[in-house]
């Protein structure tokens, strides 16, 4: 286990340098399809088409958001659509017994944090495999929202809320859900990026045991991730239920699949230690973006679906294929320092300090 | 030990600070579902007046958003609706999301409304999710129509059903009649015990069976086959052992309707007992050609498509507002008087036989 995280220690400092082109990439692609959308799509650069196709991916985001620190340590949380379903089911449910929604509301995050946390015990006690144990509450959660309303549909909740939902700040086209959108990010930045929990996030996801042994809290952090997580998801299933302005047990199905993409898409690797929140950021901007131009030119979801599967595909390959070109190049000290990459960089990446503050200490972490 | 029990402690600590947290919000009070303030209830500001010889606009743009895409029923209503749209020199086209869920319309909705389309006709697969992307449409001039399934009373103008209750349950019972010669004992073959429009059918074939010209024939029994496959098969197995004279079996639900005629193709019963029902063609022809069915009903999909693309086209133009009495001119179809709730009826089911069933591919 050490041995092989050992070895991937000197490659990914030459990683470093893809992440960031990686990001840059991604970057490029967004201002490409928004220029694109714009020039050749009519409807598409009006402040309401923005409104809603930033609206659209909101949910997408939050759960995203709550996956990134959590595939950063080297896991996963499949459940996270699942959470949101039940979250759901239970506004409806309580709406529906004449509960005030100004209840529901703790109520449902705590319930969030309650699901999260059965996660986190599953896998922090019981030492069980993040993917397995996740799987299976991806059906139990799911499973438990049609316990709690069956497959009924509850609506009529409060029109004093739901515009929080669905309206954009007054004389601006950011609806309020993106804003707390793009709170959540800046907050995720922060913590990922500026805080030692942050580094010890990178830590986990290098090399849990060494991570261990220079005494990070590896269980504790794991627990607390898996919560966020429930939470962050809670918070979303209010989201989605106030703007849809309908309960369902079957509310964000297969949601966790678009939000794992995203991330992924952002550049962070599914084995853990290594990815940004501006990455992931730009992944859903990009795929928010894309989705909307397609759907004004009226490319069916099959055709999408296939786009947004080769954008995966290449976001998880250009790393590797990366590597692969560089150790064909003479031995290691061209490559360490080799400050010019075949294409220059002049697309200035607005956070690049970030990665280097975040990599720099944890390497020292690693040894 | 010591570190436990302190961590113990925090823990304990940590539940009962939710639980009063809780208990205070709760004792607040706040916004419930009896106070909830609901948003505007209907009065769309300027009411329009419908005038009946308002020329069919012209380029007419007019989407048809079904439940989901790949649904094969859906896609022939549709292709009804785009051959009216064509029909009145407009353009029609179907869009609309791979999975049947709740919200997956909504992005369809907005994406619609800022491709300024002259009409959404729409089968709602949640009323309520759809109704304020639909709401905001017609803010903006866009005509709403539903289609084989509701959206929201006040987010659409006009919503076009297949048929009514009572036709579906009169005509089932015609049909039954005729093919056991007007006497015997039947027995209903149905899906859920508490689905809400088989019920109403059920409600409507016993009336029907009051008239004195069916006096001849004593329904015995109401089976439920939950809408599966095999609980149908079993339950008509039953049903034919249990009632040994029995002459019929109605099913007003396709899965009951196929899976009986399979039981019965291969038994003995074949062209001794009579099944009738809703079923769509496709799944029931092999029977129809082997005889153990004479004749079934469905609505035409099509014509349902070429009803609702009519409304539409007439909404964008102005003909109609979708006001109780106004009326629809539909092409071939004839002319459709608006009821209740801005419903428009296609009419009485048609029926499927050995005549017909090839034209048909659904």
């Amino acid at each position: 286990m050490s041995d092989q995280k050992l070895a991937t220690v000197p490659r990914r400092r030459f990683g470093v340098g893809a992440v960031l082109r990686w990001e840059t990439i991604l970057l490029a692609l967004c201002v490409l399809v928004f220029v694109f959308g714009s020039a050749s799509t009519p409807g598409f650069a009006e402040a309401d088409n923005i409104s809603f196709l930033l609206l659209d991916y909101t949910e997408v985001a939050l759960l995203a958001m709550a996956l990134l620190p959590i595939i950063l340590t080297g896991h996963i949380d499949l459940s996270v659509a699942s959470i949101l379903g039940f979250c759901s089911a239970l506004t409806g449910a309580l709406w529906n017994a004449g509960v005030s929604f100004e209840t529901i509301v703790p109520v449902v995050l705590l319930a969030g944090a309650l699901l999260g946390s059965v996660n986190a015990g599953l896998i922090v006690k019981f030492g069980l495999p993040a993917l397995a144990v996740t799987i299976g509450t991806l059906g139990l959660y799911r499973g438990l929202a049609y316990v709690v309303l069956g497959d009924g549909a509850v609506t009529g909740f409060p029109a004093n809320y739901r515009p929080l939902a669905t309206d954009t700040v007054p004389g601006t086209f950011l609806p309020y859900p993106t804003l707390l959108v793009l709170v959540v990010c800046v907050l995720a930045a922060v913590v990922v990026h500026y805080t030692p929990i942050g580094r010890s996030l990178y830590a986990v996801g290098l090399g849990e045991q060494t991570a261990r042994f220079s005494g990070i809290r590896v269980e504790r952090l794991r627990f607390t991730l898996y919560i966020v997580s429930g939470v962050l998801c809670a918070v979303a299933s209010l989201v989605y239920t106030l703007r849809y302005n309908s309960a369902r047990a079957d509310n964000g199905y297969g949601m966790e699949l678009i939000a794992v993409a995203a991330v992924l898409l952002g550049g962070v690797s599914i084995f853990g230690g290594r990815g940004t929140v501006i990455g992931v950021s730009s992944a859903l901007l990009l795929m928010a973006g894309l989705r909307n131009v397609l759907f004004l030119n009226d490319v069916t979801n099959e055709i999408q679906n296939v786009i947004n599967g080769l954008l995966l595909i290449i976001s998880v390959l250009v790393p590797v294929i990366a590597t692969l070109l560089r150790r064909r190049r003479p031995p290691a000290p061209a490559a360490a320092a080799d400050p010019a990459p075949p294409e220059p960089e002049p697309v200035s990446v607005p956070d690049p300090d970030p990665v280097g503050v975040s990599h720099g200490p944890n390497e020292e972490d690693q040894r | 030990m010591i570190r436990s029990r302190t961590r113990r402690a925090r823990a304990a600590l940590a539940v009962t600070g939710a639980g009063l947290a809780f208990a205070l919000v709760a004792a607040c009070g706040g916004t419930t579902k009896d106070s909830a303030p609901q948003a505007d209830a209907g009065g769309s500001g300027t009411e329009k007046v419908a005038d009946p010889n308002a020329p069919i606009k012209e380029g007419l743009k007019i989407a048809f958003l079904p439940k989901e895409i790949d649904n094969p029923y859906e896609n022939l209503v549709d292709q009804g609706g785009i051959a009216a749209v064509e029909e009145l020199g407009g353009t029609g086209k179907e869009v609309g999301p791979s999975d049947a869920s709740a919200s997956s319309q909504v992005s369809y909705i907005n994406t619609l409304v800022q491709q300024n389309q002259d009409a959404i006709v729409i089968a709602a697969n949640d009323p309520n999710a759809v109704a304020p992307a639909l709401k905001e449409a017609m803010a903006k001039g866009i005509a709403v129509v539903s289609y084989d399934s509701d959206a929201a009373t006040d987010a659409r103008q006009v919503f076009v059903n297949q048929a009514n209750s009572e036709d579906i349950g009169r005509t089932q019972i015609k049909m039954i009649a005729e093919q056991i010669g007007g006497k015997g004992k039947i027995a209903i073959l149905s899906a859920t015990p508490n689905a809400t429009n088989q019920n109403t059918w059920i409600e409507y074939m016993k009336d029907e069976l009051k008239k004195p010209e069916y006096s001849g024939i004593e329904l015995v029994k109401v089976a439920y086959g939950n809408d599966d496959d095999q609980q149908s098969f079993q339950e008509t197995q039953a049903l034919l052992k249990s009632i040994p004279d029995l002459k019929g079996i109605v099913s007003p639900t396709t899965v009951g309707i196929s899976a009986a005629a399979r039981y019965i193709s291969s038994s003995p019963y074949k062209g001794k007992v009579a099944l009738t029902g809703l079923g769509t063609p496709n799944q029931m022809r092999q029977f129809i050609k082997d005889g153990t069915v004479t004749e079934f009903a469905l609505w035409d999909p099509e014509q349902l498509g070429y009803l609702a693309g009519y409304a539409a086209a007439a909404l964008a133009s102005g003909q109609i507002t979708g006001k109780e009495g106004e009326v629809l001119k539909a092409g071939e179809l004839g002319e459709r008087t608006i009821g209740k709730n801005g419903e428009i009826i296609l009419g009485p089911p048609t029926t499927f036989n050995a005549d017909n069933i090839d034209d048909y591919d659904f």
